[in-house]
């Protein structure tokens, strides 16, 4: 498991291609969340990511855990960008090694809605009206609580 | 029981120091991004704490008030109102995450 809280840029395919050398690996199932010019009606300009220090990372670990507890996966990476970001930039980068893609897609999937709603990130965004605190979204607790009721696979 | 829970309960009933930490729109708002307050008779929750801190009046009012989403985490975890505090403890209160 790799966990990585950085102001600058990352290679999605360096970083993909650095997860490949198990020969049980037969899935690598990556996400990349993007910075958005529209947010809720408003032009964003520029974004700027804050974070808890220590409790980051601790957070994230904990996620990844809970993924592992309940699919069958062999490596795990997290990339999260923090500082001033400008749409089109990427935020963040999830992938999840597994021996199918089942399990792989799935885990990737759990980990980004729980960092969704566990990791404590805070995006404050630049528009033309001033900066505004972007306000959590009821969907991101949906998307994390179905997870809830599901089996173990 | 063991030596290290009964020295906490020791230590809550005297003195001690917890950490508090704001972040986001708290940090702003509060206009502070840390603090060291002391433990006192019957501060021994979340709660408790956050009760202190809204007495404070204006912004604290405001912003630790039922109105607001606030979010809070003991020694870097997510905790709850009732979640116990002591002696040593870091506490740290922000808006709901939006990372990702």
């Amino acid at each position: 498991m790799r966990i990585r809280i950085q102001q600058e840029d990352f290679d999605v395919g360096a970083e993909i291609a650095a997860m490949r050398g198990d020969r049980r690996i037969g899935a690598l199932a990556a996400f990349v969340g993007l910075v958005r010019d529209i947010n809720d009606g408003a032009q964003v300009q520029e974004l700027t990511l804050e974070h808890y220090p220590g409790m980051t990372e601790k957070a994230l670990a904990q996620i990844v855990e809970q993924a592992q507890g309940r699919w069958k996966i062999m490596d795990v990476k997290i990339i999260h960008r923090v500082g001033t970001l400008r749409p089109t930039d990427q935020i963040v980068f999830v992938a999840v090694a597994g021996a199918h893609r089942g399990e792989a897609f799935a885990a990737c999937e759990f980990i980004m809605d729980y960092l969704k709603t566990q990791a404590p990130f805070w995006k404050k965004e630049q528009t033309p009206e001033g900066q505004r605190w972007v306000d959590a979204r009821a969907s991101d607790d949906t998307a994390a609580e179905r997870w809830q009721g599901t089996e173990i696979r | 029981m063991d030596n290290s829970d009964l020295a906490k309960g020791f230590a809550h009933a005297g003195t001690g120091i917890v950490t508090v930490l704001y972040f986001a729109r708290l940090r702003e708002a509060l206009g502070r991004d840390t603090e060291q307050i002391a433990l006192q008779p019957g501060l021994r929750t979340v709660e408790a704490l956050r009760d202190l801190l809204r007495a404070r009046g204006g912004a604290w009012e405001v912003e630790l008030g039922a109105a607001k989403p606030v979010r809070v985490a003991v020694n870097q975890t997510m905790a709850r109102l009732d979640s116990v505090i002591g002696p040593g403890d870091e506490i740290a209160f922000f808006p709901p995450v939006t990372g990702g």
